[in-house]
């Protein structure tokens, strides 16, 4: 604890890297997932394709894609665009799949209903397919923000600033206290991202939690004024 | 108003290496009516009704709306100026009922205030209360959700409503309750409304001309519903409209024949009121404060009040004059005025000779 208080300056400080480090990849990743996943959705062969594609992509180790990325980007071996594109690389993996499911997810009642009402095909897609996927698309996003949170770390070991050098350092010090407060602080940022998630949904999706009200209760006008 | 509307020009559909799901279909749609496409499963109804607003289009043939080609308009501009209305009532989850009224107004650039303004209007011409307005479509009955389909459907007042089953999916008293709503709309209205079903019987409620479809996507027959159940035009058509269609023709059959009798009445919770049962039957009415009917009594059998049939209101078709008749223990339908007061009764025999009576003029007429 002590040593915690002394060092807290560091620690936010490492927090802040690891936030964006993990953070970046996430949005890109989404960013990217979005058309990817729409297109997959229009056409079978492309749809196979990239959910082979993610899923082979997934099973690459971290540590590996931080090594090769460099050589690939022609980046500096601490640069920490390798963690950003190595990071987004996952998010893409994970993403487009859970994409594909929140799309799936929207009824084709609804979808059948826009198209007959006379949406145009973008239309739809930003003001019908895309809200109506978000709750599916928000579990696959807390699922992503864990994950980066727990790869970025990773990335300590080339030295690449982020809350993952508490291990590094503790390690090689043979500090058992920096490695409990590293764990701690990583277990809290990603408690603090999937809480922030969860609430950003329910400010998203507030049909979602519309309480039901019995079938032809009326409420009284005069308690809709109240 | 028998002006051609839409019009179907030799239109045949084949999905890939399939029959033709619509087969070679000519036909013509008159303005301001109403024309159901009815027939069995795979018939290739629902098909024809998305080929008009070309969410299907069709392999060869032309559609033509107002005389012209549907093709010659983008098909989100074509879809907009036609409502329509599907099964599950489709509608928005994600909007309030009056957003999800106020879509097609808000598509074509109408202002939000505008497009809420009209949808507000139109929550009262489907028979909504207002504060249904804020509700989110899952916290509504589904003759609820079916009501804010169709004025959804008709929020950018278009001179045509497509409908796809869209009353299939609630339960008969609220499809019942639908039915009339939308004849009682489109006596206002007078929209061209192409309404498709499987039921014969809503075929025939509410169609002014009935479109039998034959599996295969071939059209039966196309014509009035009573020339429909009088005069099938094939076996299939024939078997499609059933065993009852000679029952479901009386529908269109006035019973202005019909004579009244008095019925002894005894108002309930006073005994001795002074009529007599029939002398015949021994039946008596039993009648509350205000004259309406509760339900028939004996004398003999002291068992209290027997459950009643249905009403007859003068003025409606033979066929709930005949079936007042049967439905009553009494075998005397009561006929009853608009304020639900017992007029007299109808005798069962009587309507029967009234029916051969009919068929007798329509087989002079011939």
């Amino acid at each position: 604890m002590e040593w915690f208080l002394a060092n807290i300056d560091m620690v936010l400080e490492r927090s802040g890297q690891h936030l964006v480090l993990a953070l970046v990849p996430m949005v890109l990743g989404l960013v990217i997932s979005l058309p990817l996943a729409q297109l997959a959705r229009q056409n079978r062969a492309l749809r196979s394709v990239v959910l082979t594609a993610s899923s082979l992509l997934y099973t690459i180790p971290s540590l590996a894609l931080f090594i090769i990325l460099p050589t690939i980007l022609g980046t500096r071996i601490l640069d920490p665009l390798n963690v950003v594109v190595a990071l987004t690389i996952y998010a893409v993996a994970l993403l487009v799949r859970a994409a594909l499911d929140a799309f799936d997810s929207v009824s084709e009642d609804v979808g059948q209903a826009a198209v007959a009402m006379g949406y145009k095909p973008l239309a739809r897609f930003l003001r019908v397919d895309l809200p109506l996927s978000l709750p599916v698309m928000f579990a696959g996003l807390r699922v992503v923000s864990v994950s980066n949170i727990s790869l970025v770390s990773v990335a300590a070991l080339l030295g690449i600033g982020n809350l993952g050098m508490l291990f590094t350092s503790g390690l090689q010090r043979g500090f058992i206290t920096e490695i409990v407060v590293g764990i701690i602080a990583i277990l809290v940022l990603a408690l603090l991202m999937d809480a922030l998630l969860v609430l950003l949904e329910r400010l998203l999706t507030p049909w979602e939690r519309a309480g039901k009200i019995r079938p032809g209760l009326v409420p009284a006008a005069e308690g809709d004024r109240a | 108003m028998d002006q051609a509307m839409i019009e179907f020009q030799s239109v045949t559909k084949q999905f890939q290496g399939g029959q033709p799901a619509v087969d070679n279909l000519s036909m013509s749609i008159a303005k301001g009516s109403i024309t159901v496409f009815v027939g069995p499963s795979g018939c290739g109804k629902t098909t024809s009704l998305r080929m008009i607003n070309r969410m299907v289009e069709p392999t060869s043939g032309t559609i033509t709306v107002d005389g012209k080609d549907v093709t010659s308009v983008p098909a989100p501009e074509l879809r907009r100026s036609m409502g329509y209305v599907m099964q599950s009532a489709g509608l928005l989850p994600h909007r309030s009922v009056l957003d999800n009224i106020a879509t097609v107004p808000r598509l074509n650039g109408v202002s939000k205030a505008d497009a809420r303004r009209r949808a507000e209007e139109l929550l009262d011409v489907v028979g909504l209360a207002r504060p249904l307005a804020k509700r989110y479509p899952s916290q509504l009955s589904g003759g609820q959700q079916q009501r804010v389909g169709v004025a959804r459907a008709l929020a950018a007042d278009p001179p045509i409503l497509l409908m796809d089953e869209p009353f299939s999916a609630v339960d008969p008293v609220v499809r019942d309750e639908l039915q009339q709503e939308l004849l009682r709309l489109q006596k206002d209205l007078a929209k061209t409304i192409v309404f498709v079903t499987h039921d014969i019987d809503e075929a025939t409620v509410l169609g002014d001309r009935v479109a039998v479809f034959a599996v295969g996507g071939k059209l039966a027959q196309y014509a009035t519903p009573e020339e429909i159940l009088r005069a099938p035009a094939n076996d299939f058509v024939a078997s499609f409209v059933g065993r009852d269609r000679g029952f479901r023709h009386l529908g269109f059959t006035a019973s202005d024949g019909v004579t009244l009798h008095s019925v002894p009445t005894i108002v309930r919770g006073r005994s001795g009121s002074g009529t007599d049962p029939d002398a015949t039957s021994g039946w008596q009415l039993v009648v509350d404060e205000g004259m309406r009917p509760l339900g028939w009594s004996t004398p003999g059998t002291s068992t209290g009040l027997i459950p009643g049939g249905s009403l007859f209101r003068p003025g409606e078709s033979l066929r709930r004059a005949l079936d007042a008749a049967l439905s009553s223990p009494s075998g005397l339908g009561v006929a009853v005025d608009t304020e639900g007061r017992v007029q007299g009764v109808i005798r069962g025999g009587e309507v029967l000779a009234l029916i051969e009576e009919a068929r007798q003029l329509r087989q002079a007429a011939l």
